[in-house]
């Protein structure tokens, strides 16, 4: 169970509903099966699609026959690339790409099958099954083309090119103006490597890997999409972002975006991979050729194949560092793989890889890569994770090398408020020393360990988002309240927004109801991602409350015939002014009267949120390693967060925990493995190995309180940032477990073995 | 395509629907009895979304043919409440907010459910190994081993 440790300043306000753990509102129908799901949905006389995928990593699609399909029994529509045109506008698509050619390409392939599984034509018919024959009946002809598997061979000179237009976004000046596989590169810098290494007592270089893995959340993507002969649109679907649903769907089609209309379902996890769009414009192209609604879902071979992953990682890295372990240097080199399309883990692994240390001299670059891979699409903490890992393990070998306590070395180098990021702006208040020394002092940093078991402890670093949200909230003649905005709620937003509008207005948080709206019933708001929607998305609930407060002193005020400004709020109730002998009107009572004082009451509020504060995450691993089979196991697992101020401390916890484990996935287990020709090898669950519950040990959590000045309680973005230490404290208890430092995830048994061999 | 009739008895009801003679279990309960509530991750057994009771025994329904229901007693997570009223397992998952996203939150509590009504008191080794075939990408599974051992301690209060 969490310790809430007390904050480095004192709290704005005291807390009634913030920081209680009621029970979540959406709870009891996920506990008796009643919520709805992307799959959970049907319209009547919908009929089922399904697409077909490409079968060589890299091909030129020469023809599509589909008579053969169209004519089978069953069979309303087929859709191949020349039923969506092309399209080059860019939509604003949250954490993931925002490029429509890239995206509309990923859904659709025109000319080129840039991975196996990519779609090159979808079918639909009346029922599911008739869908899966005429699929196997659509003829395509392809050329093979070399595919490009690793990013030694895409960046190699005469590598085949994935696409021709593209250059080398921010390459370096003089850089040839030809077609290149390197779609972006990121640089910072600061200072001079030159001194800084001069001045090094140690210097350590070393170059990682890690590979691609999948976000697995456990519900497939599934739409329901309905094209009516008036070409108004209706999508139901599983997203993290009902907004850019409909903006890239308008975009990929060429449709009105005033004339969609985007409602979420409930959502079987996300984690940055529901931030883009995939089976939706195919149901909508297949709808308006078929004039009947279109449900389509994909199995999990095909989430696998076709959707997620995060990118693999190649980095280069040199630091130095003084005796007394200052660091003085730092030179990273990255590549990201970012699959078949141009990604962002450029800029977010940079801007990311030192960003919890104070280090006077750096060089940073990072590239985007592409391969006949998948296309790449957010994870939790996009490029933070494996950007981080390379700078952690360096820190925990300096520390044996030195004979230091690791936690004490990053204490040292640790940024604090007033230090420059690496990518330009002075941080605010932060709470990483905080929590590194919350991790120092936790019993477990201390308890004795077994004979074949490790310690390792690293950190994470992520920035959280702000941008824009929209909240309503209403009142009701008995005094309770709705709350609706426009975010999805995977992992209990809507119990914080509803202890967010109890604490504003002082009723009940049983007595809130909150909802997701869909793109009709609520103002624009950006994804379910970047840890912002309980920053950014409960800002505009606190507002919109605040809203309803103005008002309801407005109504007291036309009851007791006095200005709206003399009268006051406070404990659920309005007040008069000292000079009037009545008595505080109470929000109950205020709300039983709305009808004869100016009709009902609705507070609303919009906003783009400022920078949000960034998050510092530490974690602890002991891992117990078999040197025999080099299968290792983690036998405890603490982690440690600053939330800023936890809204519902369970649902905190649970992020926590719940990174860990991703973290801790794919440090030791999950990885995409292909084969010669770029068919992934282990598209199931049964090959993609994800931790399940008799892999783990209980995962203890510490919350971290140091209050985010930019939200009125304090709060930041606690979502991303736990899957960020992992790989490295997992690895680094690896490394004092072995005696072995390895550079390479995921440490599977076989190459520990390995590991443990060559050191003999 | 001729169809299948099968009658079986879903959740203590009589209940009967023509299916085709290679659908699963799970595409019965969920398009041809309206029981959204067993859900598919992966449709080859191996995340447990799809978790039911079959005769008491805990099966993956995506790997049971729904023929195979004939004349049996099938049990989905819309038939563990018993009368409006939860079952301690569901209560307690809400307690302790063992879950996040909900969509495994059905197969985890009808694979706790087969547990603890063998073994009222499992060690909370046990419960990880028997809910091992159950995936949950967002808790990490703390919460939810401990709304299991906690349940499993209320059962026994109550029987005692």
């Amino acid at each position: 169970m969490s310790a809430l440790l007390k904050p480095r300043s004192e709290p704005r306000r005291n807390f009634k509903y913030v920081g209680q753990r009621p029970i979540r509102h959406d709870g009891p129908d996920k506990v008796t099966g009643r919520a709805n799901y992307g799959a959970d949905f049907t319209l009547p006389g919908m009929i089922h699609g399904v697409v077909v995928r490409s079968p060589h990593a890299h091909a030129r699609i020469l023809s599509i026959d589909t008579r053969e399909a169209e004519a089978m029994p069953g069979v309303k529509a087929v859709i191949t690339g020349a039923d969506i045109a092309q399209n080059r506008a860019q939509v604003s698509m949250g954490e993931g790409s925002g490029d429509m050619h890239d995206v509309s390409e990923n859904c659709l392939a025109h000319g080129k099958a840039l991975y196996h599984g990519h779609v090159v034509a979808a079918v639909a018919a009346m029922t599911l099954t008739q869908a899966q024959a005429a699929a196997r009946l659509i003829k395509v002809q392809y050329e093979k083309l070399k595919p490009v598997l690793d990013i030694e061979s895409a960046i190699a000179p005469g590598a085949p090119i994935l696409h021709d237009h593209l250059r080398t976004e921010g390459r370096a000046a003089g850089a040839p103006d030809r077609p290149t596989n390197i779609a972006a590169r990121a640089v910072l810098e600061r200072g001079s490597l030159e001194q800084g290494f001069a001045a090094a007592d140690l210097v350590i270089e070393r170059e990682f890997r890690t590979r691609m893995v999948h976000q697995g959340y456990i519900e497939p993507h599934a739409c329901v999409a309905r094209y009516s002969p008036d070409g108004q649109v209706f999508i139901w679907c599983t997203t993290q972002g009902p907004f850019q649903v409909r903006g890239a769907c308008a975009a990929v089609l060429g449709m009105d975006l005033g004339r969609i209309k985007v409602v979420a379902s409930e959502i079987g996890g996300g984690f940055g991979g529901k931030t883009t769009i995939y089976l939706e414009p195919l149901a909508v192209a297949l709808s308006r050729k078929a004039s009947l609604p279109v449900k389509m879902v994909m199995t999990r071979e095909e989430v696998l194949r076709a959707t997620g992953p995060t990118p693999g990682s190649r980095t280069r890295i040199k630091m130095g560092m003084k005796k007394d372990g200052r660091l003085t240097a730092a030179s990273v080199t990255m590549h990201c793989e970012s699959g078949a399309f141009a990604g962002l883990a450029h800029r977010s692994t940079a801007m990311c890889c030192l960003s919890a240390y104070r280090i006077p001299n750096f060089f940073i670059e990072s590239h985007s890569v592409l391969t006949n891979k998948p296309k790449v699409a957010a994870y939790r903490a996009p490029g933070a994770p494996m950007a981080m890992f390379p700078v952690e393990s360096l820190l925990d070998e300096f520390a044996q090398k030195l004979g230091m306590d690791p936690i004490d070395l990053r204490l040292l180098n640790a940024v604090e408020e007033g230090d420059a990021a690496p990518y330009g702006p002075k941080y605010g208040p932060i709470g990483y020393r905080e929590t590194l020394q919350a991790a120092k002092s936790h019993p477990h940093w201390s308890a004795p360990l077994k004979p074949n078991q490790g310690r390792g402890v690293a950190a994470g670093f992520w920035f959280n988002a702000g941008l824009n949200s929209s909240a309503v909230v209403t009142l009701d003649a008995d005094g309770s309240a709705a709350v609706v905005t426009g975010n999805p709620d995977i992992g209990g937003t809507r119990a914080a927004q509803a202890q967010m509008v109890a604490e504003e207005l002082d009723i009940p948080v049983e007595r809130v109801r909150p909802s997701v709206g869909d793109t009709d019933s609520v103002g624009y708001t950006d994804v379910t991602g970047g840890s912002r929607v309980c920053f950014a998305t409960g800002m505009a609930v606190i507002q919109a409350a605040e809203d309803v407060r103005r008002q309801l002193c407005a109504r007291a005020a036309k009851i007791w015939n006095v200005e709206a400004e003399a009268v006051t709020w406070s404990e659920g109730a309005a007040h008069p002014p000292a000079s009037l002998d009545k008595k505080p009107l109470s929000l109950k009572e205020l709300a039983a009267q709305m009808a004869r004082t100016g009709g009902p009451i609705i507070g609303r509020a919009s906003l783009s949120a400022p920078a949000a504060g960034p998050a510092f995450a530490v974690n602890i691993c002991d891992l117990e390693v078999d040197k025999e089979t080099g299968v290792s196991r983690v036998v405890r697992y603490t982690a440690i967060q600053d939330a800023g101020k936890a809204v519902h401390p369970s649902y905190v916890e649970g992020q926590m925990q719940g990174g860990a484990a991703q973290g801790i996935g794919w440090a030791l287990n999950e990885e995409y493995r292909f084969d010669a020709e770029g068919k992934m090898e282990n598209a199931s669950f049964l090959d993609y190995r994800m931790p399940v519950a008799s892999d783990l040990p209980m995962i203890d959590t510490v919350i971290v309180e140091v209050p985010n000045p930019t939200h009125p309680y304090g709060v930041r973005g606690v979502g991303e940032v736990p899957i960020v230490p992992p790989l490295g404290a997992v690895a680094n208890a690896m490394a004092r477990a072995t005696g072995v430092r390895f550079t390479e995830l995921p440490l599977s048994p076989m190459r520990v073995l390995e590991g443990l061999d060559a050191k003999g | 395509m001729s169809r299948l009739h099968v009658e079986t008895t879903v959740n203590g009801e009589a209940a009967e629907f023509l299916c085709e003679a290679q659908e699963n279990l799970l595409t019965a309960l969920r398009d041809r009895l309206g029981l959204t509530g067993s859900k598919e991750g992966c449709g080859t057994g191996d995340c447990g979304a799809c978790s039911v009771l079959l005769d008491g025994r805990l099966v993956p329904s995506c790997l049971v043919l729904a023929a195979e229901a004939r004349d049996r007693q099938v049990t989905t997570i819309e038939g563990v409440a018993e009368g409006g009223k939860l079952h301690v397992l569901q209560q307690k998952f809400l307690e302790h907010a063992a879950l996040q996203c909900g969509i495994c939150t059905p197969g985890f509590i009808v694979a706790a459910k087969a547990l603890l009504d063998r073994n009222p008191d499992p060690s909370e080794e046990e419960v990880r190994y028997w809910l091992a075939g159950n995936l949950c990408r967002c808790t990490g599974y703390d919460k939810i081993i401990r709304a299991v051992l906690d349940s499993a301690a209320e059962l026994r209060k109550e029987i005692a």
